[in-house]
């Protein structure tokens, strides 16, 4: 079996308060339907509880949606949180209504990439299964 | 320098969060550390653990009620493992693994070891990972271990048989697919476990079910049918007791031992499925035949069989 | 037309009383020259059928609207859904929103407030002042009406879970500005059963959160006639990606469930069944948006006399807000967005709506700037003054296809709740996951259409261009954090620590029981008892919903 075969595992989170969740259902089945394994959290979890499951279930990936406008405190705390347990090499994807110079912050705060409102899914599953990838053949070399 | 899996086996016993989900990883993906790590295990710890299956169909509660016991579990200040099975897509392969929604809560909590497994299409169901993934929790410390899997289909049949013990959930209100079920409940579940007791048709269906259970219940004189309204976190006490004295019964009547060689047995049936498939689908490929596909599967075999072809 | 006695009937008793008790806007409605506007067209002849299915404006079953001259008396409600940062921030927006000429205020809440937590809980952490305003305690809510007269204006607030605490904290305050709770004029949201369906800032379980409802219910039918009590919300259900017909059934069976609630605890349909109101969304597709206002009318009027039996009209009369599709924005070429609104809202104007809100150009940004919020409202403006769509009653109503869908989207929306009802009701379906699950899939198959490019979104999958200037947006302050934190601190060490702690004691004592809890809790917030520490309380005895 090669490892490409082997379906990659994501985990998609909400961190925060903000209870919009269509956006992360839809990204949560449109990757299924590219063959990953999608772990999806609920609404509502602090960046503690995201980066810590993201852990305990060893996922190669981890997709961030907020939309209100808490981006810029939460996404990098979940960064920090797999830092803090270990897990800084897990890349960390995020979406929602971010403005173009949060962007830029974001990047440097060490989130991998960020989508907006209008991203087709197929750009952001590119870049999941990118990432992932990444993520794998470090996994590998370990 | 150290190996990796003697890396993941120091992590194992230092209950370390990321060592327990690359371990299980490595096993689910056949992993080059897969072999060496799980001869390695701690047997006296697997041997300890109590593996308890849960299964029903969709929408009896199944997710919540395993959370409520997982609450009940750390109350009592043991570490557990869950495993939480979902249906890989037939088309492609991938999975929303969602019961991971509600065991949120334990987020937080290094005591709760949670792990979301697809079943990935594989032939004899999931044994063959999950019972590995049972054996890394139960050395990293659990002392009990809920896997947890959606319906009632063959697959899940097979996942079940890991547990020591099997709890069936249902709630009022699934008639059609109780009658359907019928047989298989029996064959399967050594308790049945009533949720949403308050709603309508719970009375009924406790009364039909403890019908069905009356046979069982010579063997130990422990009840089967039990009620939860796993929403508001009751009945789940008296569930995990009497789930408890029923261990202590396998265990002084030596079930406890059949039942895991048993579910060894088809473990290691589905590995050696699991490790032949890929063989003979690249056979096929190799041997394009119009042959009647009985005579062909026996000309493969034969192929494999042919010392020349074996790889380890 | 034949003269026709149900005409004249209608004619004599709800035509006349209205044009008494509201003249219209104008002595005359007529054409560019001398025609004049009809205000109400009528089939050549008022046969049963006709009766049966539309009927006349202001009479059951309201398929035509719930008063006999609509628009031509007044307007809708123009009210621009707005709130940010602190209170002081968005006292000033309100302000100059009514200078603007809105006619009712709508309070936007941050998520830590609709959620019960205080400023200074760790939950809150990045979200304070972000999507609405912060309340903490009573001091905020003085802060934020300061200056507005609550006699002479209504308020809508969308406030859910906790709908109790700020509804109290609103009472306080006029009282304060020596107002008297009846003479109030407004609608609390307190809708909790779409939060856990589409919206998701739920607190408790679903039963003691009807519980609270009720006490809401009982309480205001006595002390405030003026308020509407609830806003049953299909707004949300929609955004999250249901259908037309999934909105209006699934809104319809959470107001089901609200109204046997209330009966079983003793109160009487038509007491409060004229206090519910209802809040809808409009889309972009103009005559399916329009049959489904039609069609939620019709179906809530049937409800309410065959199921429930109400005697009173106003109880069978489904009163709504809508706002336009906040989904349907796009963040390309946002200044597309003004013709989507404005199709939006004039699908809400011809389905008949008594209030609106239009979103503004920029919202799938960030939140709209004071120039965007001012075209938004200048585009109910046009419509109401320009369009001459408000000079006569129901205009689409004969239109074969018209009448059609509306009656195709009643039918489907009568078999989903009857759907919901066989699987044991709203709370059960919202246990198991049925409601959320058919959303999801709408949604999904619909998103799953603009990714192929058989749904066309102008600007955003098709007619793209490269845009290089950047609209300028308006960020919320990171500081607004700080200072709120500062200025709860500053509350709790003024106020008279002991009262407060015996206040919230005593409210425990009261959610133990059954007691209605509309009194404690305004005592609790008379005394400057956070919003944070009564939820706590009423968490400790209720527990807390998780999805």
């Amino acid at each position: 079996m090669t490892k490409q075969q082997i379906p990659y595992r994501v985990l998609i989170g909400k961190p925060g308060l903000d209870g919009h969740d269509r956006g992360a259902k839809f990204i949560a089945r449109a990757l299924r339907d590219e063959g990953f394994e999608v772990i999806y959290t609920g609404i509502r979890r602090t960046a503690a509880e995201i980066a810590a499951t993201a852990i305990q279930e060893d996922v190669d990936v981890v997709g961030l949606s907020s939309l209100s406008g808490a981006h810029l405190r939460l996404f990098p705390e979940v960064v920090n949180e797999l830092k803090a347990r270990g897990g800084a090499d897990i890349p960390v994807l995020g979406g929602g209504v971010i403005p173009d110079e949060d962007i830029e912050i974001l990047l440097r705060e060490g989130l991998n990439a960020i989508f907006t409102p209008g991203t087709p899914a197929d750009v952001i599953i590119q870049s999941f299964t990118k990432a992932s990838q990444q993520h794998r053949d470090h996994d590998f070399q370990r | 320098m150290i190996s990796k899996g003697e890396e993941l086996l120091t992590g194992l016993k230092e209950q370390d969060p990321r060592a327990i989900g690359r371990a299980i990883s490595a096993v689910e993906n056949n992993g080059d550390v897969a072999a060496d790590l799980l001869a390695a295990l701690d047997q006296d710890l697997i041997d300890k653990v109590l593996v308890l299956g849960i299964t029903g169909p969709p929408g009896a509660g199944k997710s919540t009620l395993t959370a409520g016991m997982i609450k009940t579990i750390r109350e009592q200040g043991q570490r557990v493992g869950i495993i939480a099975v979902d249906p890989s897509s037939p088309i492609s392969g991938g999975a929303i693994l969602g019961d991971r929604i509600r065991m949120m809560d334990h987020a937080l909590d290094p005591d709760v070891v949670v792990r979301s497994m697809a079943t990935r299409g594989r032939l004899g169901g999931l044994c063959s990972s999950a019972g590995a993934a049972v054996r890394i929790m139960a050395a990293s410390g659990c002392e009990v271990i809920i896997i947890e899997t959606v319906g009632v289909g063959q697959s899940e049949m097979d996942i079940v048989r890991l547990a020591d013990i099997t709890l069936m959930v249902l709630a009022p209100g699934f008639g059609d697919d109780i009658q359907a079920m019928k047989a298989g409940i029996l064959e399967v579940a050594d308790f049945l476990v009533v949720n949403k007791s308050d709603q309508p048709g719970a009375e009924a269906l406790c009364m039909d079910m403890e019908q069905i259970f009356s046979a069982k219940v010579e063997e130990s004189g422990i009840t089967r049918v039990l009620q939860t309204i796993a929403s508001e976190n009751r009945g789940i006490d008296t569930l995990l007791a009497t789930v408890h004295r029923f261990a202590e019964h396998l265990d002084t009547h030596g079930i406890k031992a059949q039942r895991r060689s048993q579910a060894l047995d088809a473990e290691t049936l589905d590995w050696i499925l699991e490790i032949l498939r890929p063989r003979f689908i690249l056979a096929m490929k190799d041997n394009p035949k119009q042959t009647d596909p009985r005579i062909r599967a026996q000309e493969l075999i034969n192929t494999i069989h042919n010392p020349h072809n074996i790889t380890p | 037309m034949t003269i026709n006695k149900n005409f004249t009937d209608w004619q004599e008793q709800e035509l006349d009383a209205s044009l008494n008790r509201f003249p219209e806007r104008k002595k005359e409605f007529i054409l560019h020259g001398d025609a004049e506007v009809q205000r109400l067209a009528l089939p050549e002849e008022i046969d049963d059928d006709y009766l049966e299915h539309l009927g006349f404006p202001g009479k059951y079953p309201f398929t035509r609207g719930v008063q006999p001259t609509m628009y031509r008396g007044r307007f809708w409600t123009m009210r621009q859904y707005a709130g940010f940062s602190t209170a002081a921030e968005s006292n000033k927006r309100y302000r100059y929103l009514l200078d603007q000429g809105t006619t009712g205020l709508s309070v936007a809440f941050d998520l830590p407030t609709q959620i019960g937590y205080d400023s200074d809980d760790a939950m809150a952490l990045g979200e304070v002042g972000k999507v609405g305003v912060a309340i903490d305690t009573l001091a905020d809510m003085e802060t934020l009406f300061a200056d507005i007269p609550l006699d002479k204006i209504s308020t809508s607030m969308t406030i859910n879970s906790p709908a109790i605490v700020l509804l109290a904290m609103y009472i306080v305050v006029a009282e304060k500005q020596g107002i008297p709770a009846e003479k109030l004029r407004g609608t609390i949201q307190n809708d909790v059963l779409k939060e856990y369906v589409a919206r998701g800032t739920y607190i408790f379980p679903p039963r003691p959160s009807l519980g609270l409802i009720t006490d809401i219910f009982q309480w205001c039918s006595s002390n405030m006639p003026l308020f509407n009590t609830i806003s049953i919300s299909g707004y949300h259900i929609r955004e999250a990606g249901s259908t037309a017909a999934q909105e209006v059934a699934f809104t319809l069976a959470n107001g089901i469930t609200y109204v046997q609630t209330a009966l079983d605890a003793g109160l009487e349909i038509d007491h409060f069944a004229r206090r519910l109101a209802f809040f809808f969304n409009a889309s972009s597709n103009l005559l399916e948006e329009v049959a489904k206002f039609r069609a939620a009318r019709r179906l809530w009027a049937r409800i309410m006399k065959n199921r429930f039996e109400a005697q009173q009209p106003s109880s069978m009369m489904m009163r709504f807000h809508t706002q336009t599709a906040g989904n349907s924005l796009a963040a390309q070429q946002i200044d597309n967005n003004i013709v989507r609104v404005t199709l939006q809202a004039l699908a809400a104007v011809l389905g008949g709506t008594q209030s609106l809100h239009t979103n503004s150009r920029d919202e799938a940004l960030s939140l709209p700037t004071e120039a965007s919020v001012r075209t938004a409202l200048r585009t109910q403006q046009i419509i109401a003054h320009e369009s001459g769509v408000a000079d006569t009653v129901d205009p689409f109503a004969g239109s074969y296809y018209m009448e059609q869908l509306t009656d195709a989207i009643e039918l489907a929306a009568e078999e989903l709740i009857a759907k919901v009802e066989q699987a044991g009701g709203v709370v059960a379906c919202i246990e198991d996951g049925f409601i959320q699950r058919q959303i999801e899939q709408a949604a999904y198959d619909y998103q799953k259409e603009i990714e192929s490019g058989e749904r066309v979104i102008v600007g955003v999958n098709r007619f793209q261009i490269e845009e290089k200037e950047k609209p300028e947006l308006l960020r919320v302050d990171p500081a607004v954090e700080e200072a709120q934190v500062n200025q709860l601190r500053r509350v709790r060490e003024q106020r008279d620590e002991g009262a407060v702690q015996t206040l919230l004691a005593n409210l425990q004592a009261a959610a133990e029981s059954d007691r209605n809890l509309m009194e404690p809790i305004l005592d609790a917030v008379r005394a400057y008892a956070s919003l944070g520490e009564i939820c706590s309380v009423l968490r400790k005895v209720f527990g807390e919903y998780r999805d």
